[in-house]
């Protein structure tokens, strides 16, 4: 018999049941929740005269729709407002645990998860979000669900689900200095596509992941998304359980020690097969900016923006041309000519205190370029704000000009205040360029945090080693 | 969930590959905390020519001549027809209640995003996938002899041009059935309540320390 992936471990481990047809009951150990996604599903259960099945087993902090400046004066907008406090009531109503506005332990609903030791391996973890295939760096299946399955879990603690298939794309070779796991996963969704990964769980793995730090894991992971894939992985190693010790939910004493052992097992077996397997060589690989409103759509720093007459099919032709109408380039533009309005560091994407120290170390000394309307640095969480601050991060950045605001999804999807205006060119490090995510007729360029820094300092995009 | 009840309708080209559901449904709509009024809005910043905010009366604002759900016969089209990967991007159902607001109730594609593709099921709308050469022909069809309708025929599994072409899908029986009847999810899944059970008692002596207490 062959081994199994880590992704066949976690779905066997889950199985409360199985048709002949090959749809599952599974089960789901841990879902979070937040106030965009969770409103209409509490409002079911009410409607069903439902309870939820273990409400402990839930968590919930408000991230998309909070105000990043003086959080005192509450949420102006009234409908933004209403939607927060419905979160608030029904977290109440239903027995949940909530990190409300002002608490400090609040933040993006995927850097609080992870930090709290809410996300352990093994485990099943769902969030009515996309991006919830961060929390697989830690060896879990964690994957994103539409409001009504958010009801489903709430009410059952289980989900109807069809195995997907595995992947595993090996990362192998030593990063440059100044090329970090952003660029790794851009350039992975360049080589597969945005639907790469569709029906699949894709493993990260090979030297550069487990050289990886965990937040630089999670970045790849959040991102496995953007190549299709609900879910991306990587298995459990020693850095996991150093990351895991002493977290206010990981289990203590005894029960650490036992869970430790389980968790170990949360590796994929030597002789296991994926349906798909993918090589990327990554000494050689260099900063990574998307030039189109599609992940996909990326390229070096030191490249040009590509012509639409050399896209490999008439499909993407098209696609290409309306992008670059979008983001009004011309092909053949370098990159590195192409100046920014604003500039975006934060989201579940590089919103961690390592994304704030790299970017942080590129502004040190520096000045924001006169171009620049405005340059946001946006912690993932209160305590990742809290650390930058006795770190003296903070001081850095207002001094090189930028603003430190407080913790929430911010210009990621531009649900509140923070957005670009129509035509406003954007370095940032989110995870989607789509048309209008940034605010209506904004143009989106994703990039790492020190690349983002950059753009900042330089007006323009650049090599944050050639500053 | 309202049944799956079969139906002709013309077909609303979108040729594009990738449609998000930011475009589907873009951000500042999903601020409700309702599952309906979400149809003025869909594909809103294609649609419209100004900068739609949510609350608002949409019968005024320009609208983008030249974007198909603005064009006569295709406004009151109830199938749409896309490339791959549509709904791809954020989990919002929203993109969903948007499409069944407006009266979508199937969108035929080369393929879906997973999420998007579950979300349809939730909510009593059809993703029909065809290959490539079908959803090219189909294309092709509008661009070169202008609008068609198709009968869509989910029991049958058939969806057929106007001009009687036949386009064979296949379902999954589970969601075929779900669609049909109208299922509540979640009453099917209280059915297996001793399993789950189980699978709890079982899991609880095993790896007590997954079942952590998020209220302490």
């Amino acid at each position: 018999m062959t081994g199994k992936t880590l992704y066949d471990k976690l779905w066997d481990e889950h199985r409360v049941r199985e048709s002949d047809d090959g749809t599952a009951l599974i089960y789901i150990d841990l879902q979070l929740l937040h106030e965009v996604t969770s409103a209409q599903a509490f409002g079911g259960l009410r409607e069903a005269a439902r309870v939820p099945r273990r409400k402990a087993a839930n968590l919930a902090v408000a991230d998309h729709n909070v105000p990043t400046t003086d959080r005192r004066a509450g949420i102006t907008d009234p409908i933004a407002r209403l939607q927060v406090e419905t979160l608030d009531r029904n977290c109440k109503e239903f027995g949940i645990t909530e990190f409300a506005m002002t608490d400090p332990r609040q933040g993006i609903v995927h850097v609080v998860g992870p930090e709290q030791g809410a996300t352990q391996p093994g485990m099943t973890i769902v969030c009515g979000d996309s991006h919830t295939a961060t929390h697989g760096a830690l060896g879990a299946l964690a994957f994103g669900i539409g409001t009504s399955e958010v009801e489903h879990v709430l009410a059952t603690q289980c989900l109807v689900a069809r195995k997907m298939k595995n992947m595993r794309i090996n990362l192998n070779g030593i990063l440059p200095d100044g090329v970090v796991s952003k660029d790794m996963i851009l350039a992975v969704i360049g080589l597969i596509g945005t639907s790469g990964g569709t029906g699949y769980a894709i493993e990260f793995a090979g030297t550069a992941v487990s050289n990886a730090s965990m937040e630089a894991r999670m970045t790849l992971c959040n991102m496995a998304i953007e190549a299709g894939a609900r879910s991306g992985l990587v298995g459990v190693d020693e850095r996991t359980i150093t990351y895991l010790q002493d977290r206010p939910y990981t289990p203590r004493g005894e029960d650490f020690e036992c869970a430790k052992d389980y968790w170990l097992q949360m590796v994929s077996d030597p002789d296991a097969v994926f349906d798909q397997e993918y090589d990327l060589e990554v000494s050689t690989l260099r900063p990574q900016v998307t030039w189109g409103t599609s992940p996909e759509m990326v390229v070096s720093v030191d490249d040009v923006v590509p012509d639409p007459a050399d896209a490999p099919d008439q499909t993407r032709q098209g696609d290409w041309t309306r992008a670059l109408d979008y983001m009004d380039l011309a092909p053949g533009t370098r990159i590195d000519a192409i100046e920014v309005d604003k500039v975006f560091i934060g989201a579940c994407t590089n919103g961690r205190i390592e994304d704030l120290r790299a970017a942080a170390q590129v502004a040190s000394g520096r000045k924001v370029a006169p171009n620049i309307k405005q340059a946001l640095v946006v912690p993932g969480s209160g305590l990742v704000k809290t650390q930058a601050e006795t770190e003296g991060l903070d001081r850095i950045f207002t001094e090189a000009g930028f603003e430190w605001r407080e913790p929430g999804c911010s210009m990621c999807l531009a649900m509140n205040a923070d957005r670009l205006e129509p035509g406003e060119r954007c370095a940032a490090t989110s995870n989607r360029n789509f048309e209008g995510r940034q605010g209506y007729g904004g143009r989106t360029h994703l990039v790492s945090p020190s690349m983002a820094a950059a753009a900042a300092i330089a007006g323009r995009f650049a090599d944050p080693k050639q500053l | 969930m309202e049944k799956f009840i079969n139906y002709t309708s013309v077909v609303i080209p979108i040729d594009r590959s990738n449609v998000d559901t930011d475009a589907i449904i873009p951000k500042q709509f999903l601020k409700s905390v309702e599952k309906s009024g979400f149809g003025d809005n869909l594909f809103d910043a294609w649609r419209y020519l100004d900068q739609g905010e949510p609350g608002q009366d949409c019968s005024n604002r320009p609208l983008n001549s030249e974007f198909v759900l603005n064009r006569k016969p295709y406004r009151e089209g109830r199938v749409l027809l896309a490339r791959e990967n549509f709904g791809c991007g954020s989990s919002r159902e929203h993109a969903v209640w948007a499409l069944r607001d407006f009266g979508i109730r199937t969108v035929i594609a080369g393929s879906y995003a997973d999420i998007f593709f579950n979300n349809c099921f939730k909510n009593g709308v059809l993703p029909i996938v065809l290959p490539s050469a079908d959803i090219d022909a189909l294309f092709d069809c509008d661009k070169d002899s202008g609008p068609f309708s198709m009968e869509i025929d989910l029991d049958r599994q058939t969806a057929v041009t106007d001009s009687g072409q036949v386009y064979r899908f296949e379902i999954d029986d589970f969601k075929k059935e779900c669609l049909l009847e109208g299922l509540d999810d979640i009453a099917l899944t209280l059915q297996h309540e001793g399993d789950i059970a189980a699978y709890e008692e079982r899991r609880m002596r095993e790896v007590p320390w997954l079942f952590q207490d998020l209220s302490r």
